[in-house]
């Protein structure tokens, strides 16, 4: 006989296998996902969970598809919130010192409580995020915030209404396009196709006989 | 950034596990550094008949009605096809259609953005709709990267043999033809957009092998590479203000009665209420099948992978391609069981990682094409038995801890962060220990066929993503999947808001259901379930439910 805990999803009592993620634990207590469901591999933010063991006076942040459930785990789901998200075109959006007090000017309201960084299931420094972001220093913001999956759990703690993800998303969009060096490889290889430089060589690849096409593959030189 | 740092739990591997691995250990130091002999063409065809589950008779059934009648498909996808459908007994009114739109788009993954951003592109008004969140799609869990022959020694040639040799040359020309001429201007336009791809400090970007490339073309976002490309399409998409429905399935496609497509029948996911949609040109960018767990595989596929798309297309007389292939991706997680069927990227292996059996022998090279590495494990656990015991099966290793080793101290963090913490969250360290794989079902290698502009034989109903077959043949390598995306999402795009001043709408109609449904009851076909199935259901065993989920109980 599997070794049984109880847990309480919201409120309510149900005797689960031990072993079991939340999010399975949760199925295998009669509930159907619609939402708070998605990639079930940790990398969507669609089951972004808060819980207690009973008697702790800590609340724990995680996603429900990499937690396994706990004796006495008090289970509730976010799988909405109310977050903020500007609209800009990133064509004419630069990566000024200026652009984040136009368009999330609330992170300077940040009080430095670090409950977002306490709150982060993908354990990253978000309060350290977001003064990188105040300070214009995108590079940094985008290399910190990178493996953010916006659960949005940071944005529901914080007393300043800031919402993370969005500001991360935005320095992410601007080191990307505007500071990341550009590659030049890319864009020549860009222009000689545009040119037309492979049209003729590439019809003439495809309209071989199968047999042919079969010899090149198998005798393809694949590099080292 | 700070060091990683995991606490390891004890107890976490069995003894039998522990063994193996001293065994993987004492090997290592030899392996690292050696050749690992490619298969001949010969020993691949052996492997793949003898041990590919698409090889399975079992695992297939003969369709009976509709456009591919005769042909074979998985049994689970040919129960969904010869479905009944979810308004045969209640015909909505499709007279005052709740929507009005030029581009109707079903799905929110990366085909679906792509292809809104590029209808907007194109003029046309364009709405979306998707049964879960804008972005809840197989493309945010595309780990490994996206290929692109953008080097000085690489050419679109020699990715479109790879890519041609890799399908087995089924591949559409036509179609192979744009994915790998389009490849670099689709990274050229993603990078635009602020993608951060993985660069050297001078630009150049960081690109790797795969399994069946020929020259290292595989860009990569350290492993949230469709993670990353995701989200900045759907923020792009929010940007620019395109409609989004969400929580709505399409449920059926709607035609006119001059048999142009004409909108869907939506159905909110939540309250159950039916809308309507009218719209000149409708892209299915629905994915793929990987929730219907064909022959009780794993899947390393979002909850929404359902064949939904297949089922509207079909039904409504658009002709499958390739139904047949399905892709095994071969490292999928085979412990800890709460991981299982998740995917453990390619990337793992294109940074060093070999597969290792329970006596610590790498037994084939690790950048063989998915179908062959799939098989050729398969082949190791069942045939030679060399696999290693775990409570659901015999598995494989992959030593990990070999990235480090090759790559120094760091390369695992640096280059794979989402799979150590992936692990991290379950007691292992993928850096010190290998970790246990079996391969978990991944992809839909074939779909709804469509012409190079992405449309089917229904005029107006264009396919877009993994719900479209043909480019890839009978086996898709990595990386052509975002790939595919992107170049076909924004041509499905392109060519549908360019249709749309062209088309003028008939009369609405649901007549091609009670056809399908009467083409059904001739071949006396009778339905098993309602489809589009739209979720699976999971009870993970309680006894409680045994009884109550009849259809997509998936338990494994």
């Amino acid at each position: 006989m599997e070794k049984m805990v109880n847990i309480y999803i919201a409120g309510k009592q149900y005797t689960v296998p031990d072993g079991l993620t939340i999010m399975n634990a949760m199925e295998y207590a009669g509930y159907k996902h619609i939402r708070g469901c998605g990639c079930r591999a940790g990398f969507c933010g669609a089951c972004a969970t808060i819980y207690r063991i009973k008697g702790d006076t800590e609340l724990k942040f995680c996603l429900a598809c990499q937690t396994k459930v706990q004796e006495n785990m008090y289970i509730a789901s976010l799988p909405f919130f109310p977050t903020q998200k500007k609209t800009y075109d990133i064509g004419e959006t630069k990566p000024s010192q200026t652009v984040m007090m136009e368009l999330y000017p609330e992170i300077y309201s940040c009080i430095g409580c670090n409950a977002c960084t306490k709150a982060c299931p993908q354990g990253l420094p978000v309060m350290q995020y977001i003064a990188y972001a105040q300070r214009g220093e995108y590079a940094k913001c985008a290399e910190v915030s990178f493996d953010c999956i916006a659960c949005g759990m940071c944005s529901a703690r914080c007393p300043a209404g800031i919402t993370h993800p969005m500001v991360s998303l935005l320095a992410r969009r601007l080191y990307g396009k505007y500071i990341a060096p550009e590659s030049g490889h890319l864009d020549k290889r860009v222009d000689e196709i545009l040119n037309g430089d492979y049209d003729a060589l590439i019809m003439e690849l495809s309209e071989k006989p199968a047999d042919e096409l079969r010899e090149m593959y198998n005798h393809r030189e694949i590099e080292k | 950034m700070a060091a990683f740092e995991i606490k390891e739990e004890a107890g976490v591997f069995t003894q039998e596990m522990l063994d193996s691995i001293k065994k993987v250990e004492a090997t290592r130091p030899s392996r690292i550094g050696a050749e690992l002999r490619r298969m001949s063409a010969e020993e691949k065809e052996d492997v793949l008949k003898r041990f590919h589950p698409d090889y399975r008779e079992d695992g297939f059934s003969v369709l009976e009605a509709g456009p591919n009648k005769g042909e074979k498909v998985p049994s689970e996808l040919a129960d969904l096809l010869q479905g009944k459908s979810r308004v045969l007994d209640k015909k909505p009114d499709l007279g005052a259609p709740d929507y009005d739109t030029d581009v109707l788009i079903i799905g929110g993954g990366g085909a679906g953005a792509s292809a809104a951003i590029e209808s907007v592109n194109g003029g046309a008004r364009t709405m979306i709709v998707t049964k879960l969140r804008i972005g809840d799609a197989n493309t945010m869990m595309a780990e490994g990267g996206i290929q692109a022959a953008d080097k000085p020694n690489d050419s679109p040639l020699i990715h479109y043999l790879d890519a041609l040799g890799g399908g087995h040359f089924y591949n559409k020309p036509e179609l192979l033809r744009k994915l790998v001429m389009e490849a670099p201007e689709a990274i050229q336009w993603l990078n635009g957009l602020g993608v951060m791809f993985d660069k050297d400090a001078d630009g150049t970007m960081i690109t790797t092998h795969g399994g069946g490339t020929s020259r290292k073309r595989m860009h990569a976002c350290a492993d949230y590479s469709g993670a990353e490309i995701m989200r900045v399409l759907r923020d792009e998409v929010i940007n620019r203000g395109i409609e989004i429905v969400d929580f709505t399935a399409a449920i059926e496609l709607i035609l006119d009665d001059k048999g142009q497509c004409a909108g869907a029948v939506l159905r909110n996911m939540e309250t159950g209420e039916i809308r309507t949609a009218r719209a000149k040109a409708v892209i299915i960018a629905t994915g793929g099948a990987g929730r219907l767990h064909y022959q009780g595989f794993p899947t390393s596929n979002h909850y929404g992978a359902t064949a939904d798309g297949l089922i509207l297309g079909y039904r409504a007389g658009a002709k499958l391609l390739y139904a047949d292939t399905i892709q095994y991706h071969p490292t999928g997680v085979a412990y800890p069981a709460q991981m299982l069927g998740a995917l453990v990227t390619e990337k793992v292996r294109s940074c060093g990682a070999q597969l290792v059996n329970v006596d610590g022998v790498a037994f084939m090279n690790p950048l063989e094409t998915r179908d062959v590495t799939a098989a050729s494990i398969i082949r190791e656990c069942k045939e030679r038995g060399k696999g290693v015991p775990t409570p659901i099966g015999s598995a494989i290793w992959l030593d990990t801890p070999m990235i480090d080793e090759i790559g120094g101290k760091g390369t695992i963090e640096k280059r794979i962060p989402g799979m150590l913490r992936m692990y991290s969250k379950f007691g292992m360290d993928m850096r010190k220990t290998p970790i246990l794989i079996y391969p978990t079902l991944h992809y839909q290698n074939g779909g709804l066929d469509v012409t190079d502009r992405s449309m089917t034989n229904i005029p107006g109903l264009f396919v877009a993503g993994e719900a479209a077959g043909g480019v890839h043949g009978r086996n898709r390598l990595m990386g052509n999947s975002l790939l595919d995306v992107i170049v076909f999402g924004r041509n499905a795009g392109k060519f549908a808001s360019a249709y749309v001043p062209e088309v003028s709408l008939g009369a609405p109609t649901l007549s091609h259901v009670d056809r399908y449904q009467e083409e059904l009851d001739r071949a006396g076909v009778v339905s098993k379930v309602e489809s589009p199935l739209l979720l699976p259901s999971y009870t993970h065993g309680n006894p409680r439910f045994a009884d109550t989920v009849k259809w997509g109980h998936a338990d494994l």
